[in-house]
C-alpha cells in the first residue's frame, strides 16, 4: 500500500523506498542516491533531536548549494524543526536580523562563511549549537563548533526520529522582502508545500526519468522548490552554483540530457545571446519562467528555438508559492498572459472595497487554496492585512497587493506591483533596504532608489544620491560599499551624484518624475 | 607596448576596486573569485566589458570560463594568451 504523503519529508521516503539507487542530486562532481540521500537525512535528523532540536523549533541552513545543504533541508523537517534556508550572500547585520527574528536553535553554515556568521552566533542567546560544513573537525572544535561529520556521526538509525508533526505544522519560514525593507518571514505549513508540490509537478508533467538542472539557489522559494519537486518525482536534479559561466550551463544541458530547465528572464536573456544552435539541446522537455515576466519576445523566440520544448510561464508569490501558469500551447495565442490558476487554486480579482471585478477590470488578485502561508512570522498585524476573511468560515485568502487584469476566457495579466519594490534579476528588491544601506555611508546626506526598464536585469536598480561634501565619494566608491552592506542583486546597477533631486511640495524626493527623466 | 605586470596590476585593480572582497578572505591571484563570493554573473559580465574595453579583445561565448575567469592569474593568462 502506498502511503499518502504528508509531510513534505515523506517525498523522500517513498523515492527512497522505490529506487533507492536512482541518483538524486549532483551537485559540484559529487552525487548521491535517494536511498543514501535518505539515511543521511535520519542520521542528521537524529543528531538535531540529540542536539535539543525540539518540535517546532527553527533551523537556520546558511549555505551555498550542495548535497549536504539539500541533507541538512530533509534532515530539519525530519527532526520536527522548521527550516529556514539563508543565501550566502548574506551580510551580517541581516542575518543578524533574521536569527533575532525566527530564534533559531542551531545554525548550519558553510565554514567558507565564518566572517557573516560567527560574531552573529556568538552574540545570538537562541543559538545553542553550529554545524559547520567544510570544517576540519579541530578546526571546528577551535571555535566552538561541530563539524558536519561529527553532527552526522551523533545520529544513527535505519528510520528518522519518532514522526511529531502533523501537516498543519510549520515546515519552513521563508525570508522575503517587504516594502518597509524588513524582511518578512514568510510560514509555511507542510500542507502549504505538500500542496504547492503536488500542483506544480502536475502542472509541468514532471516525470521519475526527469533530470532538472538548476542554477537558482536554494534559499530562493524558486529554486527550494526544484529539489522538493524532483525529490516528490524520484527525478534526477543537477544544482549550479552559479550562472556566471552560462556557455558551460549550456553544454551541461546537453551532456546530461536534461530535461527540465527552470529560469527567471535574466538567466533566459542570457542564453538566448548565446548561440544555442550550436548545441544539441533536443533533450529539454519543459522550461519554466517565474519571478519576473518574460519578455513576449524572449517568450516566442525560445519556442522557435527549442520547439520540442514546452514553455511555461508562470506567475506567484512566495506567500503562496505559485499563482497561474500559462498553458505551454497557449503561448503563441496570449504570450503575454501569466495564464490561469494552478490546479487546486482559485483566484479572483477585487476593487478597492472589496467588491468582485469583471472581466478586463483591473484589480488587487486575491488567491484561495491550500498553498496559502500561514502567515508572516512574529508579524500579526502585516499577516492581518494579507490575510482576510474567504468565502468560508474561519478561512482565510490571500491578498497579493498585485494588480492585475482577466480577460474574457479567464486569462491573466500581471499589471503593477501596489508597493514600490523593485524586481531585478527576478529577484525583490526594496528600495527602502537599499536607500537604508546606502545612507550608512558616509558622505551621503540623501538618496533615493528606483527601478528602471532594463534589457537583461527586468529592472535595474538606480540609486540617486546627493552627498554631503564629508567625503570624497563618487559612484564607483558608493557602489563598493553598498556590495559590503548589501546582497549582490540589490547593489544598485546605476549610481548617479545629483546636485538636486525632483521633489513633491511636502519636501520627499518625486520618485515619479526622478523616473521619469531617468535616460 | 603594456608589460604584463602593469596588466596584472589593472586587473587587480579593476577587481579590488569594483567587487567587494569580504573580510577575512584576503584576495591572491588564485583566490577563486566566484567561490569567494567576489564575482557573480552580473560581476562576471562587468568584468568581460572591462577586459575587452581595457585590452581590446573580443571574448567568445567559449571562452566565458572558469579556466579563463576564475581567478586574478587565470584573467592574466587568458589576456596575455588572447593578444599574443
Amino acid at each position: 500500500m502506498t502511503r499518502a504523503c504528508l509531510l513534505v519529508h515523506d517525498f523522500l521516503a517513498a523515492s527512497a523506498r522505490r529506487a533507492p539507487a536512482d541518483i538524486a542530486i549532483e551537485c559540484d562532481g559529487q552525487r548521491i542516491a535517494y536511498g543514501v540521500l535518505a539515511e543521511r537525512s535520519h542520521e542528521l535528523a537524529h543528531a538535531l533531536v540529540a542536539l535539543g532540536v525540539a518540535r517546532g523549533d527553527r533551523v537556520i541552513v546558511l549555505a551555498e548549494s550542495s548535497i549536504a545543504s539539500a541533507i541538512a533541508f530533509w534532515a530539519v523537517l525530519e527532526a520536527g524543526a522548521v527550516i529556514s534556508i539563508v543565501h550566502p550572500q548574506v551580510k551580517p547585520a541581516k542575518l543578524a536580523a533574521l536569527v533575532a527574528s525566527c530564534q533559531p536553535r542551531v545554525l548550519v553554515a558553510g565554514a567558507r562563511l565564518e566572517a557573516t556568521f560567527s560574531d552573529v552566533a556568538r552574540a545570538a542567546p537562541s543559538i545553542a549549537h553550529v554545524i559547520a560544513l567544510g570544517a576540519s573537525d579541530a578546526e571546528a572544535r577551535a571555535r566552538g563548533w561541530l563539524a558536519w561529520d561529527a553532527a552526522l556521526a551523533l545520529g544513527a538509525g535505519a528510520s528518522g526520529p519518532p514522526r511529531r508533526c502533523l501537516d498543519v505544522d510549520l515546515a519552513a519560514i521563508i525570508y522575503t522582502s517587504g516594502s518597509t525593507g524588513a524582511p518578512k518571514g514568510v510560514m509555511l505549513t507542510h500542507r502549504n508545500m505538500v500542496a504547492a508540490t503536488h500542483s506544480i509537478c502536475e502542472c509541468l508533467a514532471m516525470r521519475r526519468d526527469d533530470t532538472i538542472l538548476s542554477v537558482l539557489p536554494l534559499a530562493f522559494n524558486y529554486g527550494l522548490y526544484q529539489m522538493i519537486m524532483a525529490v516528490a518525482v524520484g527525478a534526477r536534479l543537477f544544482l549550479e552554483r552559479s550562472f556566471a559561466f552560462p556557455n558551460e550551463i549550456v553544454q551541461r544541458i546537453a551532456a546530461e540530457r536534461v530535461t527540465g530547465f527552470p529560469g527567471v528572464p535574466t538567466i533566459f536573456a542570457t542564453l538566448l545571446g548565446l548561440d544555442l544552435a550550436r548545441h544539441d539541446l533536443s533533450s529539454l522537455r519543459y522550461l519554466t519562467n517565474t519571478a519576473a515576466a518574460l519578455p513576449v519576445k524572449h517568450l516566442l523566440r525560445l519556442h522557435e528555438l527549442l520547439p520540442q520544448a514546452r514553455i511555461y510561464s508562470m506567475y506567484g508569490l512566495t506567500e503562496c508559492k505559485r499563482c497561474t501558469y500559462l498553458p505551454p500551447e497557449d503561448i503563441t495565442r496570449k504570450p503575454a498572459s501569466v495564464g490561469i490558476a494552478i490546479p487546486n487554486t482559485e483566484l479572483w480579482l477585487v476593487d478597492r472595497d472589496d467588491r468582485r471585478l469583471d472581466t478586463g477590470e483591473i484589480g488587487e488578485l486575491v488567491i484561495r487554496g491550500s498553498t496559502v502561508m500561514a502567515g508572516y512570522w512574529g508579524e500579526p498585524e502585516e499577516t492581518a492585512r494579507k490575510l482576510r476573511p474567504g468565502p468560508l468560515p474561519g478561512e482565510r485568502v490571500l491578498y497579493t497587493g498585485d494588480l492585475c487584469r482577466l480577460d474574457d476566457e479567464g486569462y491573466l495579466y500581471f499589471v503593477s506591483r501596489m508597493d514600490d519594490i523593485i524586481k531585478s534579476r527576478g529577484e525583490k528588491v526594496p528600495p527602502a533596504e537599499v536607500e537604508a544601506a546606502i545612507m550608512q555611508i558616509t558622505g551621503i546626506r540623501e538618496v533615493a532608489v528606483i527601478g528602471v526598464p532594463d534589457e537583461l536585469l527586468g529592472e535595474a536598480v538606480c540609486a540617486y544620491v546627493l552627498l554631503d561634501g564629508s567625503a570624497a565619494l563618487d559612484a564607483r566608491a558608493i557602489k563598493r560599499e553598498c556590495q559590503a552592506r548589501l546582497e549582490s542583486y540589490m547593489v544598485p546597477a546605476v549610481i548617479v551624484v545629483s546636485d538636486e533631486l525632483p521633489r513633491m511640495a511636502n519636501g520627499k524626493i518625486d520618485k515619479t518624475q526622478l523616473a521619469r527623466n531617468h535616460t | 607596448m603594456i608589460d604584463s605586470a602593469s596588466d596584472h596590476e589593472r586587473v587587480r585593480q579593476f577587481v579590488t576596486s569594483n567587487f567587494y572582497v569580504p573580510d577575512g578572505a584576503k584576495l591572491d591571484d588564485t583566490t577563486p573569485l566566484i567561490e569567494a563570493g567576489i564575482l557573480d554573473s552580473t560581476g562576471v559580465l562587468e568584468l568581460v566589458t572591462f577586459i575587452e574595453s581595457t585590452f581590446g579583445i573580443q571574448v567568445g561565448d567559449e571562452e566565458l570560463v572558469p579556466a579563463n575567469f576564475g581567478s586574478i592569474q587565470a584573467l592574466c593568462t587568458f589576456i596575455g594568451r588572447k593578444r599574443g
